[in-house]
């Protein structure tokens, strides 16, 4: 109990740069993983194979060798950025390809005949998939994508083994203070609880507002 | 009758008819060339300059390649795969054996075991899995091998606890219900008559969380397992070679993807023969689908 009340201020750092990661790296991979969605929807062939590469390269990539690649291997290449900020990118563009996966069975969901309307109006195909469509299909995907946030959530753990300041990482500090080790892993595991339920109590009422009742 | 008259929505090389557009006429067509040939002309110019840029900081001079000449160095990176491979089995394995002693706990008639598997389940699946191998390895003081593989375990058992219990419970009522009728007991109903045709089902699902398994063992390198990507942190902090990292990473990456992709393939090859067999159809287990192959994906 100790561990809580005397490092408050150790494990509110801990807990603030897990949710920026997750803030910041939801941010990318809903932009990310939309644009890559509408590349796999559209009607010319390379922006097709351009989508399905990336989410088929990103889904069966290791998240720790993409951290790696990145954290590591980009400062080599020339590249020198901070490390939150390169958590971030790897963490916004692996999920980017669930998100897109995800945007992407919602549209599938969506009735022909909705666009074949939008285009009897005279309609092109970004108002149809911008006004028309997508507009459907969010409403569908919203509880899949609260799952997908949720992973993003418990996955920006491994940011903290890379040095990133995140609430796994705070463990290593308190150990060196020489506190109760169970206590201090209680203590995070209670951190990423409340992240997690926040993030799905959210979808849920976003579910209630927009969702499609079934 | 109506069979013969509908037919199958023909295969162009275009994509079928969506909602979001009409299959286009020749004069889009010849538009949607010029788009393709322009982004692809401007994704290889992207290319080029990722390739002038690797070429510009000295990642192809012979010295930062040397060491993969070396075969300490190459046994060192197949000890390092051999490893991986090795969390992975028993991960895999010991994630199956927990995934049923789950699933049976949850679908018990006994209140208290219920509760137990839910609980642990609930918990299990809530948890970022490297908090618990780091739990297991900081706190409990276990080696790296057996702290990741349990970890792995706790995590994909729970997930794969939940897939056999959809599995079961999707089959058939009269499947259950016939074999209570011929005198059989709950766990003779069970594994003989449910239990099969539940896994036969799932497999495809199965296989997927079995792909997240094999991508997490890369979580051992944090807990100093000395696994593939260890291996090739090894060789990629060496001052001798110019600290070759962008050379390790062109190297470790691909037979990682390779690795997880194969496995991936597999679950989506058992899917699609899946659709084809009329046994399992008979079964009617819907969303049989590879899952989301996402670590936490529920």
């Amino acid at each position: 109990m100790d561990v809580l009340t005397e490092n408050f201020s150790l494990y509110g750092k801990g807990f603030l740069g897990t949710v920026e990661l997750t803030v910041y790296a939801s941010a990318l991979a809903l932009v990310l993983g939309f644009l890559m969605a509408s590349f796999r929807v559209a009607p010319v062939g390379s922006f097709r194979v351009l989508g399905t590469v990336w989410v088929t390269v990103l889904r069966n990539t290791p998240l720790t060798l993409l951290f790696f690649a990145v954290l590591l291997g980009l400062p080599r290449f020339g590249l020198v950025l901070p490390f939150q900020l390169f958590a971030v990118l790897a963490l916004g563009c692996y999920t980017s390809a669930f998100i897109c996966e995800v945007l992407r069975s919602g549209i599938n969901t969506v009735p022909k005949g909705q666009g074949e309307a939008a285009r009897s109006l005279g309609m092109n195909f970004g108002q149809t998939l911008s006004t028309v469509v997508l507009p459907q299909a969010f409403r569908s995907v919203i509880p899949p994508v609260g799952s997908t946030l949720i992973a993003l959530a418990k996955n920006s753990a491994i940011a903290g083994a890379f040095s990133v300041t995140e609430l796994l990482g705070t463990y290593k500090t308190l150990n060196e203070l020489g506190y109760s080790i169970i206590w201090s892993f209680i203590w995070i595991a209670v951190g990423y609880l409340i992240i997690t339920l926040t993030i799905s109590a959210v979808f849920n009422v976003m579910e209630k507002r927009w969702g499609v009742a079934r | 009758m109506t069979k013969t008259l509908t037919r199958k929505p023909s295969r162009a090389s275009a994509p079928e008819a969506t909602a979001l557009y009409d299959i286009p006429g020749p004069v889009t067509r010849r538009r949607h060339l010029m788009y393709g040939i322009a982004s692809t002309v401007l994704i290889v110019a992207l290319f080029g300059w990722i390739v002038h840029l690797l070429f510009d900081t000295d990642q192809f001079t012979a010295q930062k390649w040397t060491p993969f000449e070396y075969k300490g160095i190459q046994e060192l990176l197949l000890r390092g795969l051999g490893n991986t491979l090795k969390a992975f089995a028993y991960a895999a394995v010991l994630s199956l054996a927990l995934g049923a002693v789950l699933a049976v706990g949850r679908l018990s008639e006994h209140r208290v075991l219920r509760w137990i598997s839910t609980l642990l389940v609930e918990f299990f699946r809530a948890m970022p899995v490297l908090v618990m191998i780091f739990f297991i390895f900081v706190a409990l003081k276990v080696q790296p091998l057996p702290a990741l593989v349990a970890g792995l375990t706790l995590y994909n058992g729970s997930v794969l606890a939940e897939v056999f219990r959809t599995g079961i419970n999707s089959v058939d009522r009269g499947q259950r219900e016939a074999a209570y009728a011929l005198g059989m007991r709950k766990t003779q109903v069970t594994t003989f008559v449910l239990a099969p045709q539940a896994v036969r089902a799932m497999l495809p699902t199965i296989i997927s969380q079995l792909v997240v398994a094999l991508k997490d063992t890369s979580l051992g390198y944090l807990i100093t397992y000395e696994e593939f990507l260890h291996a090739g942190k090894l060789i990629a902090s060496n001052l001798d070679y110019d600290l070759p990292f962008i050379p390790v990473v062109m190297v470790i990456s691909p037979i990682y993807i390779g690795m997880c992709m194969l496995l991936s393939w597999f679950a989506t090859w058992v899917a699609k023969r899946q659709r084809r067999n009329l046994k399992t159809r008979a079964v009617g287990v819907a969303p049989a689908e590879p899952g989301t192959l996402l670590p936490g994906g529920q």
